[in-house]
């Protein structure tokens, strides 16, 4: 935007006449990083999925995966959070790490570090348990110490539930909306205080009205919780992202499968309006994908 | 569309009209197969116990309800003696119900246990496949092989005296609850697979361990299919009627069981023993005994049916 090209300017006619010592202006302090992937890469069985993934996620921030369908955008949040572990067949090589901890160490439970590193999925799938029991008991199982009713109330304020179902918290997760049950998913995954929240498409099986609730919610939420969240729609990107990375299939020869690679990560802005990679721009306005 | 590529297509060939209607008229003859043979049996049973072996069974059940009641209710009360006008199923019964509670007790939580293993737990293999094809196979095998495994492993254990559970409650319970073991882990397998895989999901990515998420989301959602299973497979042990003969269930016993490792006898038995002997009064007390025994398996698959009922109500509500 405009406020960078005037310090862009002044940086480059003041760097030949500073003495090497003294930098004229500083780099932006970059922002701490709380996911890190260095040269990830994921096969299911025997077929390449994800090639080679090196990312930074930062902190407090939304950071959009984009790209067409099958490039593993679904596969490198699951690496975030060890759920490829469930999947059979599924390998990973290379480092990820949550706070500067490889995640794939020993010594880390898988179980904890789903705790601090949250997921709603595509299709919103709340228990058939009552609203608050929904919200309650992954805070239960995690061994929670406080009151319990107040954690529920949170956590459903939190994700713009509250005032819809606070005069039937015993009736089934079942019966609210395709809406309503996605903000529930959202608040069951806040109850447990989780870092990281990983959204995998969490809007597309919504209508208009609720996605455009549940994109308020992201916005509100990225104050006190990083979020990734990957999504097939590019507006959605434009409009709640601060970061973009677009992965792409890559067409290797020799391989008869196409494994996803990263094209290209940038802050949103940047990315849509001057990407600089020509896969991703081919994307972007739409001749691939 | 052009009207000569229209003539392409003859929708209205008259076989294509006849072969829905017929598939559906045999479907329906093959239903009505079943449920006549059942009445027909039923019908010359309920003829047997009233007045001997059938004549016209049809016209008998409906005007001879309260004498077929009674007869039922005497037979039920009697001890059994030498005499048939006399003889009843007393201690049958109760041996029969000592089994369905010692089997329920040995046999679920082992069958249970063992399908949730191969379903939650076990890492999908080889080694899992081969339990699985084997656990199918053992559903197959004829009730008496079972009683000849009973009576060699816990009726003689292979000889060895002390572990040797002789000819009593405890044996014929453990050789049912074998018999039935496959179908109980079947059902509940197929059971936990009905459960969606995204529930499963949802709960791990709070950061459950696997017995949270089993114990709290699959079982509860997976519990009608376990109990109907479990109520199907208590059924068939109640009437097998080899088994029980291999492993020493006693013919002529006058007393009820008075513990596990006591000598007894079943229903199933006793009706054998009756319906063996050439005197026709006997034939009317097998017959008798048959029509406890149906009503036996009735009220339990009835049982089966409300408790899975409820369940599902309850849960997805």
């Amino acid at each position: 935007m405009g406020v960078s090209e005037p310090r862009a300017e002044q940086a480059k006619a003041s760097l030949p006449t500073v003495a090497p010592t003294a930098p004229a202006i500083a780099a932006p302090a970059p922002d701490p990083i709380v996911l890190s992937t260095r040269g990830l890469s994921v096969w299911y069985g025997s077929a390449l999925a994800l090639r080679d993934i090196t990312i930074d996620i930062p902190r407090n921030q939304i950071t959009a995966l984009i790209g067409p369908s099958g490039c593993g955008k679904s596969t490198l949040i699951r690496c975030f959070n060890r759920m490829n572990d469930l999947i059979n067949g599924a390998r990973m090589e290379g480092e990820v790490r949550f706070d500067g901890e490889l995640i794939s160490a020993p010594g880390i439970d898988p179980v904890g570090l789903r705790r601090r590193i949250g997921m709603v999925f595509q299709k919103p799938n709340p228990f058939p348990k009552s609203i608050y029991n929904n919200v309650a008991w992954g805070a239960r199982i995690n061994g929670y110490r406080g009151d319990l009713d107040d954690l529920v109330e949170r956590s459903l304020r939190r994700a713009a539930l509250w005032d819809e179902v606070k005069t039937k918290l015993n009736r089934s997760g079942l019966e609210l909306s395709g809406g309503q049950q996605q903000r529930l998913c959202i608040a069951r995954t806040l109850a447990v205080e989780p870092e990281v929240i990983l959204m995998d498409e969490p809007c597309s099986a919504l209508d208009p009205i609720s996605t455009a609730r549940v994109e308020d919610l992201m916005d509100d939420l990225k104050n006190d919780y990083t979020i990734v969240i990957v999504t097939h729609n590019m507006q959605q990107a434009r409009r709640v992202s601060d970061r973009t990375a677009c992965l792409m299939l890559d067409e290797a020869p020799g391989e008869g499968h196409r494994t996803g690679i990263l094209a290209e990560f940038s802050p949103t802005d940047l990315l849509f309006t001057n990407p600089k990679d020509p896969r991703t721009e081919a994307y972007i306005t739409g001749r691939i994908g | 569309m052009k009207p000569n590529e229209a003539a392409r297509f003859h929708p209205d060939r008259w076989i294509r009209r006849l072969c829905g209607p017929l598939f559906a008229a045999t479907c329906l003859l093959a239903t009505c197969t079943g449920v006549v043979v059942l009445l027909v049996v039923l019908g010359s049973i309920v003829t047997a116990a009233l007045q001997g072996p059938p004549e016209n069974p049809w016209t008998a059940i409906v005007p001879n309800w309260s004498e077929l009641l009674a007869l039922v209710r005497k037979l039920a009360a009697a001890t059994q003696s030498s005499e048939p006008e006399s003889t009843g199923y007393r201690v049958g019964l109760a041996g029969s119900l000592w089994l369905l509670g010692l089997v329920a007790v040995i046999g679920i939580p082992v069958g249970v246990g063992a399908g949730v293993y191969l379903e939650e737990y076990a890492p999908p293999g080889r080694l899992r496949r081969l339990i699985q094809t084997n656990i199918a196979n053992l559903a197959g095998v004829p009730s008496i092989v079972y009683g000849i495994l009973g009576l060699a492993l816990f009726v003689r254990a292979f000889g060895i005296k002390a572990l040797a559970l002789g000819p009593t409650l405890l044996a014929g319970a453990l050789t049912l609850s074998l018999l039935i073991l496959p179908i109980i882990v079947i059902t509940t397998q197929e059971a936990l697979r009905a459960v969606p895989q995204s529930l499963r999901q949802a709960a791990l990515a709070l950061g459950a361990t696997r017995w949270q998420v089993v114990r709290d989301h699959v079982l509860p959602s997976a519990l009608p299919g376990i109990l109907t299973g479990t109520i199907l497979g208590l059924s068939r042990a109640i009437g097998e009627t080899a088994p029980l003969l291999m492993v020493g269930a006693a013919g002529a016993i006058l007393r009820p069981p008075a513990g596990p490792l006591d000598r007894y006898s079943a229903l199933p038995v006793e009706i054998y023993n009756y319906a063996r002997e050439p005197d026709r009064h006997y034939q009317i007390v097998a017959a008798g005994g048959i029509l406890i025994l149906v009503a036996l398996l009735l009220t339990m698959n009835a049982a089966a049916i409300v408790i899975r009922n409820r369940f599902r109500r309850y849960h997805h509500g």
